[in-house]
């Protein structure tokens, strides 16, 4: 086990992982769930069934990959990142082959005890395996184009698999993801403008493997006053709760909008609407202070790590938390299409509170092997 | 090393590009929060409001129709529903069957409520049987917690108290058709009725009152959480008719003995109508709970026309009725004093065509006073030729002939009074001198309604120009009674009235007048009036050489028309009643023998009762005590 050893020589106690985790961040990562659960005690009518009780359980036990994720050898995870990734494809794939059908959209893999949507789980492993693969190249390797082709397929792979589930939302949010992970990693902007070329190029095509629906959201997008009582109504309904919210809100448990049933999906993908409304700007302009915060926090983890492998992996996973967010909330105010992205950590939902908590466990893990050293192969390297 | 510090270097500037990136995406939202919440909070407020507000109507309760004392002739009738809200019941099948315990439930209603369940909202209640017997209700109530989701709903139905006996003039009311929408939500309401004949129509604006509003808070389904604010409507108004019941009864009663009638009964003075049948007449609640189409064939296709309220709509050749008008025209244009005198042999010669008059024999020589009395056709023909059709229309329209009396109730119909541009616009040919001989008798082209012969009657007697009323706009009777409505003077000279009702008295009130039989006896309530019959078809030249036949002779549809006008007590004359027996001629005598029976009936019965000067609470007003029976009333 001769991972388990720092650059000092001496091996890191599990009490000095626990001492060294950045408890601020998990403190904050409390405080944001603890705002999810109120607010599905309210989209409930006061009530902690169906939804709040739910939530807390899930946090609860999400908290324990959390931890567990940040307090592993941080070259366990490097060496983990391609299986990962190979096993989160897996499961995508599977869930195109024979996945419940849900709302028009196959997503879900019924394990019994949850309902596993893999393509949540697949953001995690696409930054992982971007990352270890970024870790092992030189310079002169990024600036050549045959290095850049299997990266490029690790993220349209997956994309473009769960963008025929259709998840629209998510394959934007893989896309997004690897090219920021190309940005960081370095790679030429040459390449960056032959990539947006070439996706130029994929939106007629892409345009055939959108189905009606989503489709009707980018219309609707385009033009949301057209069509108030058909597919615009669930937008114009979610930015006049929004608008009637206000500067201090409607009061906890009494957003009209959301309590008489006008706002859609009040407990997911709508959940920012129903806070925003209760408790206006201040209580949104808040949340979205709280958010900031966390990607902060994230950035300076990031930033403090040694290796390269886990600067890649902390802002990869911290972009892909502030993409959840932006998304979400651009979507329910109307400056997106409607793609059905959670809000992280406030949206009832299991595999995406899983998620998300394992990222902020592997973002922890960077912030507590920050002086590890990593070769390009992930072993030790003593400094 | 340097090759470290580079990408060291490159990774920083790319993170801090990327942080600038993801903080340039989370002021764009925090941006849009500010426009959507501070800048628009307002607008987006109101649209909040219009969402989850919902402005219900409260229909107002519809104002009664009431008799000149008080009687209500349309009322409000409470009525109970018994409704399921599937929601509360959970099982409703299971509910309807615990229900066929208690009542009866069809299986039509069954299949009905289950089909209307699966349609609409779980939380809307559907009727279950509608108007529930007292019996039935007791039944239910009792059982009612065993009854989950079933409760008992409050409606509310028009009355008509007397039925037939006041359909023609109150009329009915009935769901509204498209037409009728002009705006006013109420009318939208489900279950709405709107006034489509008579007085309900009319007055329709004034019953209905204006509809009262709640402001309830309702969910995206349209659930109604709670009510926030309420308006009470106004109810609608009360219309008091002129129509005193207890004649109106007993004017019904009374025509019931011929096959159909119209008789109108007015107050003089005053204009009030204080009786108007039309017989026989309908029924109107099938109108407002809705006719089968068997019911609407057989009344459309009655040739009595029980539909048609012939009063007002039905317009008959007045016959020697008119003859009241022709001699104020001769009278007033001074082409007749009471001195002129003419022969009549029973026909008179003119041109190359004879006319004759109804008595085969002739009148010989006469004057006005026994020219009205006996009412003879040549005397007539011979004063309408020399006052001419020019001044004879002219003094008829100011009897009101020719035009709407605008009595208050729709379907009125003008009649007719010929003239020589009436002539030459519908025919182009010239007015001829024989039509003018033929209207002195009121045939021809003239054309009137029972209501506009009231009406002249009316006019004759007070010398203004009474217009009839059936809606009291000061309401009821009082005590210390109510002005009269100041009608102008019709400008006839006081002699000229004179002459004519001197006439008039001694139709009835002479021996040989043509209406002598018809006299009232009862001293003080003596009669004057007019009788008349006119022709439904010509008589031919032949059918004349063989003699009159006998009225079971000719088919009922073709017999005259017997008419008879008058006006009662003959010294100051307050009532008048006119009357129109439809195909009632024929039997001798004309209009004499089977309408002056109905009016002496009416006018005695009216004279006794006196509702012009009585008030409510006197004694007698109520109407079982003073409506003899139709056993002591002579047949006709």
């Amino acid at each position: 086990m001769a991972g388990l050893t720092s650059d000092l020589g001496h091996e890191l106690s599990v009490l000095d992982k626990l001492c060294s985790i950045s408890w601020g961040l998990v403190l904050l990562v409390f405080i944001a769930a603890a705002c999810g659960i109120a607010e599905l005690y309210s989209a409930a009518d006061g009530d902690m069934q169906p939804w709040a009780a739910t939530q807390m359980v899930r946090f609860g036990i999400a908290l324990v990959p959390m931890i567990g994720a940040a307090l592993l050898g941080i070259r366990h995870w490097f060496r983990a990142a391609y299986w990962m990734y190979a096993v989160a494809l897996a499961l995508v794939v599977a869930v195109d082959l024979r996945g419940f059908v849900g709302m028009g959209a196959r997503r879900w893999i019924d394990l019994g005890l949850i309902q596993l949507q893999p393509s949540s789980l697949m953001n995690i492993a696409l930054v992982l395996a971007l990352a270890r693969y970024f870790h092992a190249r030189s310079d002169e390797d990024i600036a050549r184009l045959r290095y850049l082709i299997p990266p490029a397929l690790m993220v349209l792979i997956p994309a473009m698999l769960v963008l025929k589930q259709p998840d629209l939302g998510t394959a934007i949010m893989l896309l997004i993801t690897g090219a920021a992970l190309f940005f960081i990693a370095g790679v030429r902007l040459r390449f960056f403008a032959l990539m947006a070329l070439g996706a130029a190029a994929a939106v007629p095509a892409g345009w055939h493997f959108l189905r009606d629906y989503q489709k009707n959201r980018i219309y609707t997008f385009l033009d949301p006053e057209s069509d108030p009582l058909g597919a615009g109504y669930h937008i114009l309904q979610s930015k006049i709760a929004l608008g009637s919210g206000g500067f201090f809100g409607r009061g906890f448990l009494n957003g009209s909008q959301s309590h008489l049933s006008f706002l859609p999906e009040k407990q997911t993908d709508f959940i920012f609407t129903t806070l925003a409304e209760e408790f206006g700007f201040v209580g949104g302009f808040g949340l979205l202070a709280l958010y900031t915060l966390m990607i902060g926090y994230g950035f300076v983890i990031a930033l403090r790590c040694r290796s390269h492998f886990g600067r890649l992996l902390g802002l990869g996973i911290v972009t892909n938390f502030s993409l959840y967010v932006f998304i979400n909330t651009a979507m329910v105010m109307g400056l997106i299409p409607v793609v059905g992205v959670p809000l992280p950590l406030i949206s009832y939902g299991g595999t995406a509170m899983l998620a998300v908590m394992f990222g902020f466990g592997l973002l922890l893990n960077v912030g507590v092997h920050r002086d590890d050293h990593l070769g390009p192969k992930g072993e030790t390297q003593l400094g | 090393m340097r090759r470290d510090t580079l990408r060291q270097k490159l990774f920083t500037r790319r993170a801090a590009i990327l942080a600038g990136g993801q903080g340039l995406l989370l002021a764009a939202i925090g941006g849009r929060m500010y426009q959507l919440q501070i800048l628009d909070s307002e607008r987006y407020t109101v649209l909040a409001d219009e969402n989850r507000i919902s402005l219900r109507l409260i229909a107002p309760v519809r104002g009664r129709i009431l008799d000149r004392f008080g009687i209500a002739l349309a009322e409000n009738q409470q009525n109970y529903h018994l409704v399921v809200v599937p929601e509360q019941a959970g099982d409703v099948a299971a509910t309807l069957d615990a229900l066929g315990a208690l009542i009866e439930v069809s299986e039509t209603d069954r299949r009905r409520v289950l089909r209307e369940m699966r349609r609409k909202h779980s939380f809307v209640p559907i009727v279950v049987r509608a108007n529930l017997g007292w019996d039935e209700m007791a039944r239910i109530e009792v059982a009612i917690p065993e009854l989950p989701g079933l409760s008992i709903d409050q409606g509310v139905t028009r009355r008509y108290p007397f039925g037939e006996t006041t359909a023609h003039v109150v009329g009915y009311v009935a769901a509204v058709s498209d037409q009728e929408l002009d705006g006013d939500p109420l009318l939208e309401m489900p279950d709405f009725r709107i006034g489509k004949s008579g007085v309900e129509k009319s007055q329709d604006l004034e019953l209905r009152g204006t509809a009262g509003t709640s402001q309830v808070e309702v969910n995206a389904l349209g659930r109604v959480v709670r009510e926030l604010a309420r308006v009470a409507g106004k109810p609608g108004r009360d219309a008091v008719t002129s129509l005193d019941m207890a004649m109106q009864e007993f004017v019904t009663r009374r025509c019931s003995s011929e096959q159909s009638v119209a008789c109108v009964l007015l107050d003089a003075v005053t204009g009030d109508i204080l009786a108007l049948v039309s017989s026989p007449s309908f029924d109107p609640v099938p109108f407002s709970t809705g006719l089968t189409s068997a019911m609407w064939q057989e009344l459309a296709n009655d040739p009595r026309k029980p539909l048609s309220n012939k009063v007002i709509a039905g317009v008959y050749p007045p016959g020697s009725t008119f003859k009241p008008v022709v001699a104020s025209a001769a009278l007033t244009a001074g082409v007749l004093t009471p001195q002129t005198s003419f022969t009549c042999p029973g026909y008179l010669q003119f041109g190359n065509a004879t006319f004759h008059c109804w008595r085969h024999g002739g009148h010989g020589t006469l004057r006005l006073h026994d020219a009205i009395k006996k009412s003879c056709d040549v005397f007539f023909y011979e004063t309408a030729r020399r006052v001419g059709i020019d001044r004879l229309a002219a003094m008829a329209r100011r009897f009101g002939f020719g035009d709407l009396v605008g009595v208050g109730i729709p379907g009125e119909r003008p009649g007719l009074i010929p003239s020589r541009e009436w002539k030459f616009a519908t025919s182009g040919s010239a007015w001829t001198q024989g039509e003018t001989l033929i209207a002195g008798i009121g045939q021809g082209s003239v054309l009137a309604t029972p209501l506009q012969l009231a009406t002249m009657v009316a006019r004759l007697v007070t010398g203004r120009a009474v217009t009839p009323r059936l809606v009291r706009p000061e309401g009821l009777m009082r005590p210390g009674g109510t002005p009269a409505p100041d009608f102008p003077f019709l400008g006839l000279h006081p002699q000229t009235i004179a002459l004519v009702l001197d006439g008039m008295n001694a139709v009835v009130n002479e021996q040989g007048g043509t209406a002598f039989a018809a006299r009232i006896r009862e001293p003080g309530f003596a009669m004057g009036g007019k009788s008349g019959t006119s022709q439904v078809r010509h008589i031919s030249d032949y059918e004349r050489s063989r003699g009159a036949r006998k009225a079971r002779q000719i088919p009922w549809k073709q017999r005259d028309h017997a008419l008879f006008l008058a006006f009662a007590p003959v010294g100051a004359p307050r009532y008048v009643c006119a009357t129109v027996v439809e195909h009632g001629g024929n039997s001798g005598g004309g209009g004499s023998a089977v309408a002056a029976p109905i009016c002496r009936d009416v006018l005695l019965e009216v004279q006794r009762r006196d509702p012009a000067r009585r008030v409510p609470g006197e004694n007698g007003v109520a109407i079982d005590d003073t409506v003899p029976n139709r056993a002591g009333v002579p047949g006709g």
